[in-house]
């Protein structure tokens, strides 16, 4: 099924490869590395960046994993401990999972619905910028001791000024307000790119899986981030600006923060998931040689979860003493989300058990998220039951559930993603046998760390917690789970290894190794500046199965897909993915680069409370978004203008 | 519309209507999510009040003036329909009806901002956003939302410069000014969500 | 004994409980073997009382019908793996929806609704108040530290409250600070306490016993160390304690604790912290009236002995980093009588 690398296809003569090329190409120097609009660029840089702080938070986890081995240990002093384990989570979160994915949605996206690139590439660079700056920016505050200190999600009245004195909750909520804008702009592009730049043909009804997915994630993203940049705006004009939002002694309340932390936060635990479920919808067609069972029931699912999932986030407030009708309702909410993955999980089940499943270390990795994942979910409809969440709550118990959830349900999808798209992002095929040892360490890893948890937990260890008393059933437990995050640690460092050598010593990658369905796949490995000589006519789900998908990019082709006189891209209708015209996308710029400059200047100036900078650089924002948006010139003939 | 007319140089250069934009698009998607925003900081105005249980406002401070927001009302809504009649022109390529429509817009909500400065001032002598939380509440709704009015100016302001150089706007080009439109549209519907929920709620 | 029990924190349970948990011992591969080994341990598994006891047979009723679906999940994988791999094995184009929708929809909504209907009962339960007649006893959560009053009665305590067998004790929470969570894993679920609100739960106890309870939000630098005793005693028990909190602490014995008692009063201890029938009055710290008979210090941090009684007046900060108590100055030849008459306060 795959055809021989970076042969022309047949369908775009040499002369109009050429101009692509002239159009697309970004010859290597400083001002196109900095300047670099291309959706394939950006999305390699949030994978790179995002495992960077993958790695930052992993060894935080490193670090306290190795301070509760034994019981009173002194390692770490608890001011460092509660930076770390914040620092952790609010990375794992922010910094890591939701760019991480956002990273497969850059590069993926336009490739599997036939594009040329994202639908406002310029945005898409700025939001990579914003994205880095605001990572470095809070990452930044741990060595100078100011970390955020308050825990992931900074319950009030602890994160006030009067109880966390110094910069560290301010580093946090302004922090997340500046990477806000790199998620919301990301969401935004997601959404228009899938609905206006599918290629010709591809209906509603034929958007692969993942699409659907990152969709459904950002349109999460554009109704539950706002949330959180109230509360985080709320926090710092009361930590800085003295107003009383969450004073109960001066009519504010403390709960509000709660109500609006798990507003978003709850969407935001879908927003990590549903596109590694995606993830898991797109591999899993090319390891059972066959499409997902049920797509519109997975559609369906992926559509009910997001609605939902703004429904129950008083789950997470089950102990703070509210009326017990709400907590029966949220708990209502909180059980019927279930059903959707339930849905998921056996779809994914049928096709495995219809299909010849083949064995690849992607698969290896999907079949350990089907395992994780499952066990993840138990537990959660268990939290979903109020009585059962008030015993185990803020106990090991729920470190254990989310950690199955999160690594279960996103990082093993992941994993499952880098190995399968590696070939195609960096045209080289992995090593098989070290993927496997990968693997197999990262799951064993993973059970052992996170499964006594469970354990623990219910033997009554709080979270939280930078040190212990022996207890019985708790010093051996902590120490099996010490000796499991190492043993996950080297797993993980195998997988940084194994792309490393792939990029470094790995065979070349044909077009499609797999023998996969969708369009990434008939495209070179990597692919080229311009992603398809010709953009594809789809007539199914599964493009690259079919024959005539295939064709529409080879001899069949005809000019108006091939567009080599400028740097364009087609726009289709929303629903049927009929052609409506010809764009031209933008070149590469430094625009993105100078605006996210900016905001980091803003940022950092409100932070250390420099006024007049932040001022400054407020005006430079606006003044830069002006240059950018600003109308060419064009003869007013042309322009349509009446005298 | 036939292949020709939409892959010609006029279709690249112009924006024929075909379909909506993807700048449509990303606009309406910012402003759910701007709308979404300000849904949430209403809300925690009304959590908070009933939260508190007593009277609102709390310690003494008097329930706000109507005059000054009916008069700024008055002002904010009517300044869209200045907007959609320079749309309207200059998608007949009628130039001037953008530059006045948007020389009206921008003399009406610099009015409506003048309006509001003054009645921070009096507001201010009586209680500061360090008060209370209600202080805070009507401080950061009405301050975000001028804010956002001063915004949805720069824009215009932004606009109507850029239209009174030659070859920026006309018939076939005027995307700019449909999703500034929008944005403006949107900074004054908010202003009736707050006019309800901020002046008139705490008297009923 | 109630002063055994107070001292040992650990309960012993049944060998009843410890062979129900054999069986998934099994299921899960020897993993959950230790639960046996953890008797002892505040463990939500062994509970004493009807509130924890409510949720440990909802955990068992979940943790049966997980094992069960885990048990569905795996044969439709392990025959995916193990059959459909097979040499010759011809992909099938089908779409079983119905079998989709039955075992992914079909058949977890009606366990949900099953378990749905069961949560609500035992939600409804742990909800049920105490009764007007049932004592309340008022806790204050501090950083970090449980400030202990009894409803009606002048006196405080910090960081062990006792309840009556069999009967059920309200128990008021009030946060000082910031938001802490009142849990005793083996009585009773947790309820958070909300700063500028109130809140109530209740505590059982069906057996006499030291029970550990912790605080179960994160509250800042000493999260760590801000644990609690609940001591389950006979009744009578239980009044002659509510009758200690209210007397005068006892009056000094010995000459080394007479100049402890001066050194108390009028050193910078008294600033802080009360000690009942003294001019001591300070109500920043914990009330020490009963310091002697505690279970620990520093709500947890360490065992309540002379030598680390004389450690953390000398500088606490070693003992529990960030606490608000500072170093203190005392002269090397008071502390053993500043100890002495500490220890005497039982």
């Amino acid at each position: 099924m795959s055809t021989t690398a970076a042969a022309p296809a047949p369908g775009a003569s040499r002369e109009d490869l050429a101009a692509l090329e002239e159009r697309w190409g970004e010859r290597p120097s400083l001002r196109s590395w900095f300047g670099t609009v291309d959706h394939k660029r950006i999305g390699r840089r949030y994978l790179v960046t995002a495992g960077f702080f993958f790695i930052l938070a992993g060894l935080s986890a490193l670090a306290m994993r190795t301070q509760l081995a034994r019981p009173e240990s002194r390692l770490l002093s608890p001011q460092e401990y509660n930076q770390l384990f914040t620092m952790h989570g609010t990375a794992m979160i922010f910094l890591f999972a939701t760019p991480m994915l956002f990273g497969f949605g850059n590069f993926l996206v336009p490739l599997m619905i036939g594009s040329r690139d994202m639908a406002f590439p310029k945005l898409n660079a700025l939001g990579y910028w914003v994205f880095l700056f605001a990572g470095l920016f809070m990452w930044a505050s741990l060595p100078f001791g100011a970390a955020p200190n308050g825990g992931w999600f900074a319950y009030v009245p602890l994160t006030e000024r009067t109880n966390t004195p110094g910069l560290h909750m301010d580093v946090y909520s302004l922090g997340l307000l500046f990477l806000g804008i790199a998620t919301t702009a990301g969401s935004i592009n997601f959404i228009v790119t899938a609905l206006k730049l599918r290629a010709p043909g591809m209906s509603l009804n034929r958007v692969p899986l993942f699409v659907w997915a990152i969709v459904a994630t950002a349109f999460m993203v554009i109704f539950a981030l706002p949330a959180l940049n109230l509360d985080n705006a709320m926090l710092f004009l009361d930590r800085r600006f003295g107003t009383h939002f969450f004073d109960p002694g001066a009519a504010g309340n403390v709960l509000l923060w709660q109500h609006l932390f798990w507003i978003f936060g709850h969407p935001d635990v879908y927003i990590i998931v549903m596109p590694a479920l995606g993830i898991v919808s797109a591999v899993l067609p090319a390891f059972t040689r066959r499409g997902v069972v049920g797509y519109p029931l997975i559609v369906f699912a992926i559509v009910a979860i997001s609605i939902i999932s703004f429904g129950v986030w008083v789950h997470h407030m089950f102990a703070t003493g509210l009326p017990r009708l709400s907590y029966s309702f949220f708990s209502a909410a909180s059980t019927i989300i279930t059903i959707p993955s339930g849905i998921q999980i056996f779809a994914w089940l049928a096709t495995m058990a219809l299909g010849r499943v083949v064995l690849k270390v992607p698969m290896l990795f999907l079949i350990g998220f089907v395992v994780t994942f499952v066990l993840g979910g138990f537990t959660g409809t268990m939290f979903a039951l109020t009585a059962f969440d008030q015993q185990v709550t803020d106990s090991y118990f729920v470190v254990a559930h989310f950690h199955y959830v999160l690594i279960g349900g996103a990082v093993f999808p992941m994993l499952a993603g880098i190995y399968y798209w590696l070939p195609k992002i960096t045209g080289r095929m992995y090593h098989e046998g070290l993927g496997r040892w990968a693997f197999w360490l990262v799951f064993a890893g993973m059970h052992v760390t996170f499964f006594p948890m469970h354990l623990y937990g219910l033997f009554g260890m709080p979270r939280r917690v930078y040190t212990y008393r022996s207890e019985p059933g708790w010093d051996g437990w902590n120490l099996v789970s010490t000796a499991g995050s190492y043993l996950l640690a080297i797993g993980l460092l195998l997988v940084l290894i194994g792309v490393l050598h792939a990029i470094r010593r790995g065979r070349p990658a044909p077009p499609d190794p797999w023998g996969a369905d969708s369009l990434e796949w008939s495209t070179d490995s990597p692919p080229k500046p311009y992603n398809f000589p010709v953009l594809p006519r789809v007539h199914s789900l599964h493009p690259t199965w079919d024959e005539a998908s295939r064709e529409s990019m080879g001899a069949g082709a005809t000019r108006d897909r091939i567009l080599a006189d400028g740097r364009r891209t087609l726009l289709t209708s929303e629903l049927d993915g009929s052609r409506e015209r010809v764009v031209e996308m933008p070149e590469a710029s430094l625009q993105p680069l100078v605006l996210a400059l900016a905001m980091l200047v803003f940022f950092t100036a409100m932070l250390v409370a420099w006024y007049p900078v932040a001022a400054v650089a407020a005006v430079a924002v606006a003044a830069t978004i002006a240059v950018w948006l600003w109308p060419p010139r064009r003869p007013e003939r042309e322009l349509g203008v009446q005298p | 519309m036939s292949v020709r007319a939409a892959t010609g140089t006029e279709a690249l250069t112009t924006e024929l209507p075909v379909g909506r934009s993807t700048g449509w698009w990303g606009m309406v998607m910012f402003v759910v999510t701007e709308a979404t925003l300000f849904a949430c900081l209403l809300g925690s105005y009304f959590y908070l009040r009933f939260q508190y249980g007593g009277p609102w406002p709390p310690d003494g401070i008097s329930k706000p003036k109507l005059l000054v927001p009916l008069v700024m009302t008055a002002v904010l809504l009517p300044s869209s329909l200045p907007v959609v009649w320079a749309e309207r022109g200059i998608r007949q390529g009628q130039r001037w009806r953008l530059r006045a429509g948007l020389a009206a817009t921008l003399v009406l909500g610099v009015t409506f901002l003048a309006l509001q400065a003054s009645e921070y001032a009096e507001k201010l002598r009586e209680f500061t956003m360090t008060t209370d939380a209600y202080g805070s509440l009507f401080y950061l709704i009405t301050g975000f939302h001028g804010l956002h009015v001063l915004v949805g100016l720069t824009m215009i302001g932004w606009l109507l410069a850029a239209s009174l150089r030659g070859g920026s706007f006309g018939a076939h080009r005027h995307e700019r000014v449909r999703n500034a439109a929008i944005y403006w549209h949107f900074v004054d519907l908010v202003w009736a969500a707050i006019l309800f929920t901020v002046y008139l709620s705490p008297r009923l | 004994m109630p002063v055994d029990t107070r001292r040992d924190v650990r309960t012993r349970s049944g060998p009843g409980r410890r062979r129900r948990q054999v069986l998934p011992a099994v299921v899960l591969g020897g993993a959950l073997a230790l639960t046996g080994c953890s008797s002892g341990a505040p463990s939500a598994l062994d509970p004493a009382g009807s509130g924890a006891g409510r949720v440990a047979n909802l955990w068992w009723l979940l943790f049966w019908l997980s094992m069960a679906v885990f048990a569905e999940v795996m044969a439709v994988l392990a025959w995916a793996l193990l059959v459909r791999r097979r040499p010759g094995t011809r992909v099938r184009h089908g779409q079983p929806l119905r079998f989709v929708t039955v075992a992914g929809a079909g058949i977890p909504l009606v366990i949900l609704v099953t378990v749905y209907a069961v949560g609500l009962r035992d939600l409804a339960a742990l909800g049920d108040d105490p009764g007007p007649r049932a004592p309340t006893i008022e806790v204050t959560g501090h950083k970090w530290w449980w400030e202990v009053r009894v409803q009606g009665v002048d006196g405080a305590t910090a960081n062990e409250l006792h309840i009556p067998v069999g009967e059920k004790v309200r128990v008021r929470l009030r946060a000082a600070d910031v938001l802490h969570s009142f849990w005793v894993p083996q009585l009773m679920p947790k309820t958070d306490l909300i700063a500028g609100e109130v809140r109530e739960t209740w505590l059982h106890a069906d057996r006499a016993g030291s029970y550990r309870g912790q605080c179960a939000e994160y509250c800042g630098t000493q999260h760590a160390h801000m644990a609690f005793l609940v001591v389950a005693e006979p009744r009578k028990d239980f009044d002659a304690w509510v009758a200690r909190l209210a007397a005068p602490a006892p009056a000094p014995r010995t000459d080394a604790q007479r100049r402890g008692q001066e050194a108390f009063v009028q050193g910078t201890c008294a600033g802080c912290h009360a000690i009942r029938g003294t001019g001591a009055g300070g109500r920043i710290g914990p009330d020490l009236s009963d310091v002697g008979s505690r279970w620990s210090i520093g709500a947890g941090a360490v065992p309540n002995d002379g030598g680390h009684l004389g450690g953390w007046i000398a500088n606490s900060q070693t003992v529990k980093p960030g606490n608000y108590m500072p170093p203190q100055p005392v002269d090397a030849g008071r502390l053993p009588d500043l100890i002495a008459y500490l220890q005497s306060l039982k």
